[in-house]
């Protein structure tokens, strides 16, 4: 290696990413640690990693009033910390932590390699919080890619079910078509950046800020238009908006469930979280292009969510597409951003709350499915507040959040995203998000319902057999996570307190 | 301790709440339930007997303000009460009361749970009448909503499972169009403020454009309108009161509706005069037409006793939103005073109506007959409750009927004269259902269920909270002041004497 080489290394702030980095580290730890360490024991490598991601997280936050990076670009610009890119990277580390301890329950049931999981997630994780904070389309593509990757692996690990692997299958193709779609974009943009004869131009185009820079100078070029959308269909099938959504009940299905955790609820924050950088900074003076684009998607996502979400009966698909309704409601807080700031902390609080209400719903199916885990039905659902108050009342308050009903997070998290489309002068949308909250009561309702209202069911034959999956014991670990989730989408309902205040005071 | 007497009303039932949900043993349980609903039924009595000595802040007393991260949003707890919101917070805590100890003694399945909910619903009911930020207001309306829908889904009667969709399917389209018309009424205003003083002085000194205006009242009122049931947006109604169980009828119908009317009295006619002008004429037209004469005749029609109270509380509805579309301050008082009556003879229409079943065994009033001469209490209350509801002077229903009568004078002739008919059919029904209920000779069905199970009297456990509410009742029909003289300060306040008191005759 040439010195110049060695100093730009040495120069660059590597303590900027420890979290990121100690995060690999310790998925690598655990994979050395499967192989010297006798196959007895092997249990104890998931709590191992349960609580080395605790640690982790716990001593991310004790540093996050120290010495820390935030409004600086690192490693020659490829990554820029900000406070919301800090907020994304609490947020994934909690959605690792949450979806091992979900793994920890779902991977019991089958005859699995039980280690690799958690070495993936950590890494997808990772590759997630670098995707908050790039600033650069190379690393962004790289981490994107790193993502989407482990998600192909996560997707079909049930490898005996025929469903997980179709599913895999299929995030396979449409993920790869996405991928495609925003490289053709990207590269759309660098070349047309790239181009000397046009003012503004740069050599290291894929720099978001000179991307902005030149877009700046040419509002009006027809290439960058073109690239520009193409980027942001990219991101939609992340996200899961219309028409990019095709792949997500399926996918959502054959995904073992904590897998369809972790792509509903991280993989599509983190979408939002990138969709906000490139829409507030990178692309902001091609507004009059992404604002039509996005709130016709905004609108077809929320109604097509919402109606097709009505008439399912697996709980899997059934969410799914709810997620899908969840994107449209935050695409509208994304539109808004563009003149209210107060839109961009609404996005990050309704995703926070998002976190904690599906992470609980998704921990009740986990206890609820068998070893066929793509068959969760509404039926499977009947009497469980009676037999089970305890994740009855999860399963409730996190339904209610996810339809936002008041005094729970997801209420709060809405009111926001209204607040700021009304202040952004956003009606029509508004009114299309207003229908889809009232038909997802509808279907949310009939969840609750199902655990709730006492409905007849005939009385077992003799030598016939209950066809629902047992439903697993929660064990202590699994129902203080639950308990907690559940706490804090009621105290957050009702009290915001300081994170309220950071969020919506700008 | 005095000074965060409101926020006590609104946590103690929480609390208890809480304490049941922990897992006491059921007998336990009800100690902490009853002392749950105790608590802001004494500090309603407290406040409403303090309330004219008491420190005002813009007409406000007993004012609170709490922060919870949302002040950059202008969004902050602030509680108190004006001469408006006083008289429903005491219908909320005498109402909770009844209700509540109604359903202590009600030996309902899994009552822990059934006793939570319903404390949950009540500290709601509390929050709502002694918020003054517009934001707590929805808020607490929505915390007193949920536990209905769930009430009525479990421990309803027949068809509770489609009452309950419809219930939330309905009421939930309704509190997103009010939250809509609120968050337009803070943006438009230019306050950036929920909170109701700060939002009157902005409006006062600058004002909504016309149109804006006119669209704003529009959501409002459709919004509030549903969940008030106004015609044709009342098919929840009847259906889910038919349903629930009495302790959560009692509340729904007898407090937690008048959310809506309670928010268009103190928030939308004051502050949207114009376009409460543009809408006066409709609203009034489906309130006379709709409510009282369609409704009306329909509840004639009925043949389930609780049905029948149900489209009789729909029915009421109408009178009240007669009173509003006056735009008037003696509209807008008649329509408090009414409220407060009628809230309080719906709930022990229900209490009673429960009572009656649990005798006869079914609310189809061709099987009953007779009760009276095994039942005498029950009949003198639910005969007492009957002439309450239809409006005889002594009882507190005149003087809000009256007093709405005669703003409508001034507003229009042709639809006061509909509307006092209506009081003829409401004379029709409910002496009807009192008469095949308690008098004649017993049907045949009724003979045998007698036979198998005697019919005994009104027992105190259920005599008590049913005279909370005829006390109330009579002691407001003779004193009507001990509320009106507080109401009418603040509506010289709410409702300058400037505003357009008469739009279009």
């Amino acid at each position: 290696m040439s010195p110049e080489l060695i100093q730009a290394a040495a120069d660059n702030r590597w303590a900027a990413i420890a979290p990121e980095i100690s995060l690999g580290c310790l998925a690598l730890f655990l994979l050395v640690l499967e192989v010297f360490l006798p196959k007895k024991q092997h249990a104890v490598i998931p709590t191992l990693a349960i609580v080395g991601q605790l640690g982790l997280l716990i001593g991310f936050l004790w540093n996050l009033r120290g010495v820390n990076f935030v409004a600086h670009e690192t490693f020659s610009g490829l990554l820029r910390h900000t406070q919301e890119g800090q907020f994304m990277r609490v947020f994934f580390m909690l959605c690792s932590i949450l979806v091992s301890i979900l793994g920890v329950v779902a991977l019991a049931k089958q005859k699995m390699p039980k280690i690799e999981f958690f070495a993936i997630t950590m890494v997808v994780s990772a590759a997630m919080m670098l995707l908050a904070q790039s600033n650069h389309f190379v690393l962004f593509f790289v981490a994107l890619e790193t993502v989407t990757v482990g998600f192909y692996i996560l997707v079909g690990y049930f490898r005996t079910s025929p469903l997980s692997l179709e599913a895999g299958l299929k995030y396979l193709i449409t993920g790869a078509l996405s991928s495609a779609i925003l490289l053709f974009g990207i590269v759309l943009l660098y070349g047309v950046a790239g181009n000397p004869t046009l003012p503004g131009s740069s050599s290291d185009s894929m720099n978001f800020n000179a991307l902005r820079v030149f877009l700046e100078s040419n509002p009006q070029n027809f290439l960058a238009s073109v690239g520009i959308v193409f980027v942001l269909a990219g991101v939609a099938f992340k996200i899961g908006a219309v028409p990019f959504q095709i792949w997500i009940p399926d996918v959502y299905q054959g995904a073992p469930t904590p897998v369809t955790a972790f792509l509903a609820v991280a993989s599509k924050a983190a979408g939002f979280s990138v969709l906000l950088i490139l829409t507030q900074r990178v692309f902001g003076s091609y507004y009059y292009l992404t604002v039509p684009v996005l709130s016709v998607m905004a609108g077809a996502t929320i109604l097509f969510g919402n109606l097709a979400a009505l008439t399912q009966h697996n709980v899997k698909r059934l969410i799914g597409l709810s997620g899908v309704s969840h994107a449209g409601y935050l695409l509208i807080a994304v539109i808004a951003a563009g003149s209210q700031p107060l839109a961009a902390g609404a996005v990050y609080f309704y995703l926070f709350a998002y976190l904690l209400a599906s992470f609980a719903v998704f921990g009740v199916m986990t206890h609820l499915a068998g070893a066929n885990d793509a068959d969760q039905d509404l039926e499977h659902y009947t009497g469980l507040a009676k037999a089970h108050p305890f994740l009855g009342a999860v399963l409730a308050i996190g339904l209610g959040s996810l339809a936002g009903i008041p005094p729970l997070a997801g209420f709060m998290g809405k009111l926001f995203i209204f607040i700021a489309a009304f202040k952004a002068g956003l009606y029509p949308l508004l009114a299309i998000a207003i229908v889809g909250v009232v038909i997802s009561i509808y279907y949310y309702f009939g969840w609750i319902k199902a655990a709730y209202f006492e409905t007849w069911t005939a009385p077992l034959l003799e030598g016939e057999t209950d066809t629902r999956p047992a439903r697993t014991r929660v064990g202590l670990m699994a129902g203080v996570t639950l308990a907690s989730l559940a706490v804090a989408t009621l105290v957050l309902g009702f009290y915001q307190g300081a994170l309220g205040e950071w969020l919506l005071s700008r | 301790m005095f000074s965060h007497l409101l926020l006590l009303s609104i946590v103690a039932p929480l609390a208890a709440a809480a304490v049941i949900s922990a897992g006491l043993p059921a007998r336990a349980a009800k100690v902490v339930a009853a002392l749950g609903f105790l608590a802001p039924a004494l500090i309603a009595l407290h406040v409403w007997y303090h309330f004219p000595e008491s420190v005002q802040d813009h007409g406000y007393a007993f004012k609170e303000v709490y922060a919870t991260g949302l002040q950059s949003l202008g969004i902050k707890l602030s509680l108190g009460l004006n001469g408006i919101a006083l008289p429903l917070f005491v219908l909320a805590g005498l109402v909770g009361l009844a209700a509540g100890l109604y359903a202590i003694q009600s030996g309902a399945e899994r009552i822990k749970t059934y006793l939570a909910l319903l404390l949950v619903m009540q500290a709601g009911l509390m929050g709502v009448f002694a918020s003054i930020d517009i934001f707590f207001f929805y808020f607490f309306h929505e915390l007193a909503l949920i536990p209905t829908f769930i009430m009525v889904g479990v421990w309803g009667g027949k068809d509770r499972g489609y009452a309950a969709m419809k219930m939330t399917i309905y009421l939930t389209a309704g509190a997103m169009l009010s939250l809509l018309g609120l968050i337009a009424i803070y943006y438009k205003s230019g306050a950036e403020n929920f909170d109701l003083i700060t939002l009157r002085q902005t409006i006062l000194q600058a004002g909504i454009h016309n149109h804006t205006q006119n669209v704003i009242f529009g959501l409002l009122m459709f919004g509030f309108g549903i969940l008030v049931s106004l015609w044709p947006l009342h098919t929840w109604a009847p259906l889910g009161y038919g349903a629930a169980p009495s302790s959560a009828a009692m509340l729904h119908a007898g407090v937690l509706k008048k959310f809506g009317l309670y928010g268009l009295v103190q928030i939308a006619v004051p502050l949207l005069p114009l376009g409460a002008a543009h809408w006066a004429q409709p609203l009034a037209w489906l309130a006379v037409a709709g409510n009282i004469l369609v409704i009306g005749f329909i509840t004639i029609a009925q043949r389930d006793l609780k049905q029948m109270v149900g489209y009789s509380s729909v029915m009421h509805m109408g009178y009240a939103f007669l009173g509003v579309a006056t735009l008037s301050a003696v509209g807008a008082g008649g329509v408090v005073l009414m409220m407060v009556a009628h809230g309080l003879s719906v709930a022990l229409l229900f209490l009673l109506s429960t009572s009656v079943y649990h005798r006869t065994q079914t609310f189809d009033l061709t099987e009953m007959g007779g009760l009276a001469q095994k039942t005498p209490v029950l009949a003198a209350f639910f005969v007492t409750a009957t002439m309450a509801s239809i409006g005889l002077p002594g009882l507190a229903n005149f003087w809000g009927e009256l007093t709405i009568f005669v703003a409508a004078w001034a507003f229009s002739k042709t639809l006061t004269v509909l509307a006092v008919s209506g009081v003829v059919i409401s004379a029709i029904y409910g002496l009807r259902a009192a008469a095949k209920v308690f008098f004649g000779q017993p049907t045949e069905a009724l003979t045998k269920v007698l036979a198998e199970k005697p019919a005994v009297d009104l027992r105190w456990s259920e005599k008590i909270p049913a005279l909370i509410l005829i006390v109330a009742l009579f002691f407001i029909g003779f004193w009507p002041k001990s509320l009106s003289t507080p109401l009418n300060a603040a509506l010289e306040v709410v409702y300058p004497a400037k505003a357009p008191a008469v739009a279009g005759k």
